[in-house]
């Protein structure tokens, strides 16, 4: 173990976060953006609507990324017609096609996860709205979506934990991530314990840092001990009590 | 296409073997951790507890990289000579290690939701710790686990195509090598795609079909 080149390691890697932290947030709403429409359409929609959105999360989420990636970044230059089109300067793009490659899979995994997170949303809560007179689209944007949101988020963690450690496959594609930024340093170096220890120590501070994240925002939005809530419990009612004084003898 | 049909199949039984190896050794390490993290006086919790945050919150290519190149510096280093570490054994190494890391705490919740009285009963019947873990806890805690110890599974057939990197000839490598050499990238990566789905869907259907024949027991 060579300490000095762990600090080069420290020194050099983390001018790889940048791009790691791009490839995940952008992929990530991406993701999250087309993810809303599809679970809605996912739980639903008419059957055949349904099983069209589960055909495509089935198909990116049995496929490893890596090949969804190669099939992007290689494949698409054997149609000529793909070659011709104004597409292909943003195709050609190693960039372009992880972020395309990353969002599809983010979409894909978000869908089924809200789409779980909204059918468990209790009918009665679904039932009342209607009651009160609030058309389809309310009830989905204030009512429906919020708790579903709220529910799935637990798991929404673990896809966005999943997005920081899927962002490395970049790499494989020529971009210079932190792993691409590793992998350079160690066959320049030739010493991958100590850069790759050390890249390993910089995801695992990222991934920590979206969990506890994750963790405040689930804090933040329970229904239970909020700021809100107890303000609420404190009020009082319009009517004080009435005082029930015991007469002293 | 067809002078690489032998090669896809050579391919595809490394894929399924890589993935199997390492799927039951970290099956096998995962159940010992979680046992040992489950232990009321277990001195190894809060190594157990390091070893699966680490493991979950580091890229799986990472792991496989490191444990390629750093395990070929290091067997080097000890032999006195230059050692190359295969990309097989490299990556069951580090599949198991991911898979293990995951499977522990998947096993360890099971075990956490075994009711509580069901080990009283067990012990006040006079069962010995071996006898509760055997006939009370084992069974109870793996119907619980089944479902996300299958999708384990999924993310293992789907982790494999990863050791390609570091050179192994599994089905994403021989796609790679066909897609330059036949220069049909799109044909070959639509087959390893299509082998890859075909073992996730076998994998899904099976767990399943094992959650319909032992679903966890209700109260």
């Amino acid at each position: 173990m060579n300490f000095g080149l762990m600090f080069d390691a420290l020194r050099v890697l983390p001018s790889g976060i940048g791009l790691t932290l791009t490839l995940t947030v952008l992929s990530l709403t991406a993701g999250f953006l087309l993810s809303v429409p599809l679970a809605f359409a996912r739980a639903f929609g008419r059957p055949s609507v349904s099983y069209a959105v589960l055909a495509y999360t089935y198909v990116i989420r049995g496929t490893p990324m890596l090949v969804q990636l190669f099939l992007l970044y290689y494949g698409l230059s054997q149609i000529d017609a793909v070659r011709a089109s104004v597409f292909w300067v943003i195709l050609k793009d190693p960039l372009w096609c992880a972020l395309f490659t990353f969002s599809l899979n983010s979409a894909a995994h978000t869908t089924e996860i809200l789409c779980r997170g909204l059918q468990s949303v209790p009918t009665g809560i679904i039932e009342a709205a209607k009651a009160l007179g609030l058309k389809r689209l309310q009830i989905a944007r204030l009512v429906t979506f919020p708790i579903a949101f709220r529910i799935s988020l637990p798991a929404y963690g673990n896809e966005v934990v999943g997005m920081i450690k899927g962002s490395s496959l970049a790499s494989t594609v020529t971009l210079l991530e932190l792993t691409g930024m590793a992998r350079q340093m160690v066959s320049a170096t030739f010493a991958p314990y100590e850069v790759f220890i050390v890249a390993g120590a910089i995801y695992l501070a990222l991934t920590t840092l979206a969990v506890k994240a994750t963790q405040f925002l689930e804090r933040r939005l329970s229904n239970e001990n909020t700021p809100k809530q107890r303000r609420k419990a404190r009020l009082r009612p319009t009517l004080p009590d009435h005082e029930i004084t015991t007469l002293v003898p | 296409m067809g002078g690489f049909a032998a090669q896809f199949a050579a391919a595809f039984m490394v894929t399924v073997g890589l993935a199997l190896v390492s799927g039951f050794l970290g099956t096998l390490f995962g159940l010992l951790l979680a046992i040992s993290k489950g232990t009321p006086a277990g001195r190894f919790r809060s190594v157990v507890t390091a070893y699966t945050t680490v493991v979950r919150g580091v890229p799986e290519l990472l792991i496989i990289l490191l444990i390629y190149f750093g395990g070929t510096t290091f067997a080097s280093k000890i032999a006195g000579r230059y050692v190359e570490v295969n990309a097989f054994t490299a990556g069951v190494i580090a599949l198991t290690v991911v898979f293990s890391g995951y499977a522990t705490e998947v096993f360890r919740g099971a075990i956490a939701a075994v009711p509580a009285g069901q080990i009283e009963a067990a012990k006040s019947l006079g069962l010995n710790s071996w006898r509760r873990w055997l006939f009370i806890v084992g069974p109870q805690m793996l119907r619980l686990a089944l479902p996300a110890y299958g999708n384990l599974w999924i993310s293992l057939f789907k982790d494999t195509a990863l050791v390609s990197v570091v050179g192994l000839t599994d089905i994403m490598r021989v796609a790679y090598v066909g897609a330059g050499s036949l220069r049909a990238p799109l044909t070959f990566y639509l087959a390893a795609s299509s082998f890859y789905l075909s073992l996730t869907t076998i994998t899904l259907l099976s767990i399943r079909l094992a959650e319909r024949r032992y679903p966890a027991f209700s109260r």
